[in-house]
């Protein structure tokens, strides 16, 4: 009798220990530990760092999505490693090394299925998100980037070498995929709305971007802002930007320029240029805060210490300042009271209050970069 | 040898004051690493260990840094660094100190 009541204490010790201390994900985020393979599961409310969870491999230009009840991530790492990771038991509840270097993946819409884009073998690969088991492989012969998910159980990505956009369905038992050519020379990265119709592609090897309207039977590449550097040199580009920021504020997108020292204005219903505003450098990101209202804007090294504040009203930059040494990324509140800004080499993530643009807090991290919060979860194309 | 020449040819106090090899180590992983990789196993840039950049010599692969690759997303370094700079990066990655 004793074990059988032992057994029963134990179970009902753990029963109300499961029962106590339910844990809410909602308010949390994980930020990217770069050089130590860690991500830091932080508390947007409490401003802070709650515990890190090692082991995750090469981190660099790590990137990472939620599943639908923002209980795990799934961080893509640079070495190909797709690493699942648990908020509530704050471990690592799965890995595999599926590539030999990767750049970024996505969830899809139901949740089920996770994809991954790969530089070498380029591809794309999609595992289950229970238990990250292979269910399709995509092998493009090409650095795939810009990899979103849409409706309908869809993925899409872009082809770096081949200037292709690829849409692979899942829905049915096999993946079915589109090819659309003529996007353009070297796509660098791409975005896509948050109703999933639009996709756009930057541009590395012209002036311009291509968007597809997925909403179309046959979606056919748009040129976007051809010619948009009339023909002047480049400046040296010395960090890709990104568009997985992209930024839509009101009726217009704001897109970093390449070579450039600006961000473009762009007419999201006919694509025509709207504007554009001259900047500090090199923009990477280019993001809205989530009411559309400001665009904050950081930079490729070696100005890569600022950040300037555009109001997306007037166009013109509202607010410059420098959190530190090498500010790599920005991450809203989802509802954008703050912004939580990674700075790299001064090993810290700070914390600013978007209205007043006062300091709210700061968290030591080893070497940030990207930071995801878990509200994430609910929106495409992330 | 060649440690010896590139020790000759750093060790000029003019050069050796302007070098700070913790700051172009650092440079070379987080910076140049944003396309080559962290680890320098290449990215949407190139592979820089030591097996790929065999076929460089020193001068060659810090003109490649000071000047970039034209038709591709390697940009010229010169306007951020110096001569002595590429050179000792160059040496950094040829000697695979860098892995």
């Amino acid at each position: 009798m004793k074990p059988l009541h032992l057994t029963l204490a134990a179970l009902a010790l753990a029963g109300s220990a499961a029962m106590g201390e339910t844990i809410a994900t909602g308010d949390l985020g994980l930020v990217i530990e770069r050089t130590t393979g860690a991500v830091l599961l932080v508390d947007q409310s409490d401003r802070a760092a709650l515990a890190r969870i090692e082991g995750l491999g090469d981190l660099s230009h790590a990137s990472l999505v939620y599943s639908p009840d923002q209980r795990f991530a799934y961080v893509f790492g640079r070495d190909g490693g797709l690493t699942k990771v648990d908020l509530v038991e704050r471990r690592i509840a799965g890995r595999v090394v599926q590539a030999g270097n990767a750049i970024g993946g996505a969830i899809s819409d139901d949740g089920a299925l996770v994809a991954v884009s790969n530089y070498e073998p380029g591809g794309v690969r999609i595992f289950d998100a229970v238990t990250l088991e292979m269910v399709a492989d995509i092998p493009t012969g090409s650095k795939t980037i810009g990899l979103v998910d849409v409706p309908g159980r869809r993925f899409v990505f872009t082809l770096w070498d081949a200037g292709e956009t690829w849409i692979a369905d899942l829905s049915g038992d096999e993946a079915q995929i589109t090819k659309i050519t003529g996007m353009g020379k070297n796509p660098y990265d791409a975005l896509v709305t948050a109703n999933g119709r639009t996709y756009i592609a930057g541009l590395f090897g012209e002036d311009g971007l291509s968007a597809l309207d997925l909403w179309d039977e046959d979606p056919k590449p748009r040129q976007v802002l051809p010619g948009y550097g009339r023909g002047e040199e480049p400046l040296p580009v010395y960090k890709m930007p990104h568009l997985e920021g992209w930024a839509l504020a009101g009726a217009e997108f704001v897109l970093p320029a390449v070579g450039r020292h600006e961000v473009l204005w762009v007419d999201a219903r006919d694509f025509t240029e709207t504007g554009r505003t001259a900047t500090h450098g090199q923009p990477v990101f280019a993001m809205a805060r989530p009411d559309g209202r400001q665009v904050w804007v950081n930079f490729a090294h070696p100005l890569n210490d600022t950040i300037q504040v555009i109001d997306t009203v007037t166009k013109q930059v509202v607010h410059v300042f420098k959190p530190g040494p090498a500010v790599l990324h920005m991450e809203f509140t989802p509802r954008g009271h703050e912004v939580w800004v990674s700075v790299r080499d001064a090993d810290k993530i700070m914390i600013y209050d978007t209205q007043s643009f006062e300091k709210r807090g700061e968290i030591d991290a080893d070497s940030p970069s990207g930071i995801f919060f878990t509200a994430r979860a609910h929106r495409m194309g992330l | 040898m060649r440690s010896l020449l590139v020790l000759a040819l750093l060790g000029t106090p003019a050069l050796a004051d302007d070098l700070d090899p913790e700051a172009l180590k650092r440079l070379v992983h987080q910076d140049c690493g944003s396309c080559h990789g962290l680890t320098l196993k290449g990215g949407l840039g190139p592979d820089l260990r030591v097996e790929t950049l065999a076929h460089y010599d020193r001068e060659g692969l810090a003109s490649v840094i000071l000047y970039g690759v034209p038709g591709t997303p390697m940009p010229p370094w010169e306007p951020l660094m110096s001569d002595a700079e590429a050179l000792w990066i160059a040496e950094y990655l040829l000697t695979g100190e860098s892995e």
